[in-house]
């Protein structure tokens, strides 16, 4: 699974500063993200495939496939909230 | 290291008016060229009301001035700008509101006779801009525009549903003021409160969610657009004005300013404010023919534009940058200006700030 188009150009241009504040440059929006959130992000900006995000993230956090399946779905839905 | 001419200049500035619900840009413009490295010059600020604060601010303007109201007519404020001239020997005035901007152009050779440089639109730019033409030009060009109708009775409010005009409905003025209706006995109260000042017809633009974008920048009269900063409100006054903002980058709203300022060749300071929906589609709301309020964060965040805007009159080459920086925020809060009485007394009986005091 990919990471769609759209949110993918939008996470490109994802200004991410390691406290976690994120600010979208083209909206003016800013929020804020926890350790894991802002790890997310940074891969999601590299890399589009999802299952190899998964891997990097389970393999750098002590998370269980489960949790993180429900947590990246979860993750992407509100991204996509706060990128509109 | 500035040429001493600039730094020498005698700069007026209108719109010294700043009530907080929707301030004036005239004090805006003054810091932004008194914050100007070896800035030398005089600063007189210009005014309609007594009660303008930048006419009193000696921090910002050297000398204030009232000017006569624009229904005086335009021999008055002529008369006016020669009085003032002889006092101050002004060399570049920036007119900031928009009702006195034709009498302005109206006024410029006679104005420019006095020796008084001027960076305006010319009569057909300034109008195709004009709230009851906008809505075509812009479609013309290919920029879309809130869906809009001229409404001259009231009873259009109380059935317009049926006809596909769902509130909320913004309820604007020919010339100025709007307001949004969320049904029919606000849309009425708002259609009479705005005719009754504005006169007849008044429109009604179907309302368009989302944010609200706005962009500041320099025409060159050719169709170049210079020095853009792009700013995105964060926080509103109850008359929609911005009380936050931040800069942004947003290609899609630079690119329909260009389209604008290409189409009107527009010459001068202007404001370009755009509405942007969930679908990434921009909607023209209005073009202002001066700089705006916010226009302080332009210059916080490098691209002073009223000082390249008397850089563009005097022909030198423009300091403003391509690309300025996103993420800046400007906050605004209202201060009070202290006045002595002296300088009140002056100002209600001879219209000028005295000297001392």
């Amino acid at each position: 699974m990919k990471v769609n188009k759209e949110l993918d150009d939008s996470l490109k241009r994802l200004v991410l500063n390691d406290s976690g504040f994120v600010f979208d440059p083209m909206m003016g929006h800013s929020f804020t993200v926890n350790p894991s959130g802002l790890a997310l992000l940074k891969l999601m900006q590299k890399q589009k495939d999802i299952e190899l995000i998964k891997h990097q993230i389970l393999h750098d956090f002590d998370v269980s496939t489960e949790t993180l399946e429900r947590d990246v779905v979860e993750f992407n839905e509100q991204l996509k909230r706060y990128l509109k | 290291m500035l040429r001493k001419e600039m730094s020498q200049l005698t700069i007026a500035v209108t719109g010294m008016n700043a009530r907080a619900d929707n301030p004036g840009s005239g004090m805006a413009v003054v810091r932004c060229l008194r914050e100007v490295a070896n800035f030398q010059g005089k600063i007189i600020g210009l005014g309609y009301d007594v009660l303008d604060p930048g006419l009193f601010q000696s921090g910002l303007t050297d000398a204030g001035y009232l000017l006569p109201y624009p229904s005086s007519g335009e021999q008055e404020l002529l008369g006016r700008l020669q009085y003032i001239q002889e006092k101050e020997g002004i060399d570049i005035l920036i007119p900031c509101l928009d009702a006195e901007i034709l009498s302005m152009i109206h006024l410029q050779d006679d104005i420019a006779a006095l020796g008084i440089k001027m960076l305006l639109p010319t009569k057909d730019q300034l109008q195709l801009r004009n709230k009851d033409r906008l809505h075509q030009f812009a479609n013309e060009i290919g920029v879309k525009t809130p869906e809009q109708i001229t409404v001259t009775n009231d009873s259009f409010f109380n059935d317009c549903s049926k006809k596909g005009w769902l509130y909320p409905l913004v309820v604007k003025g020919q010339f100025y003021d709007a307001g949004i209706a969320q049904n029919p006995e606000q849309a009425v109260a708002l259609f009479h409160k705005i005719a009754a000042i504005w006169g007849m017809p008044i429109l009604v633009q179907k309302l368009i969610e989302g944010d609200e974008v706005n962009l500041t920048g320099l025409g060159d009269g050719e169709g170049k657009l210079f020095g853009t900063v792009m700013m995105r409100k964060q926080a509103i006054t109850d008359k929609g004005k911005a009380w936050a903002g931040i800069t942004v980058h947003d290609d899609g709203l630079l690119k329909e300013a260009e389209k604008l300022v290409q189409a009107l060749k527009w010459r001068g300071p202007l404001e370009v404010e755009m509405m942007r929906d969930s679908q990434g589609h921009y909607y023209l709301i209005e073009i202002n023919p001066r700089f705006p309020a916010w226009i302080y964060l332009a210059k916080a965040n490098g691209n002073n534009l009223p000082w390249a805007l008397l850089e563009m009159l005097q022909q030198q080459p423009l300091s403003v940058l391509e690309t300025p920086k996103v993420g800046t925020l400007f906050i605004r809060y209202a201060q009070d200006v202290i006045v002595s009485l002296a300088n009140f007394e002056a100002m209600t009986m001879t219209g000028e700030r005295a000297k001392q005091g």
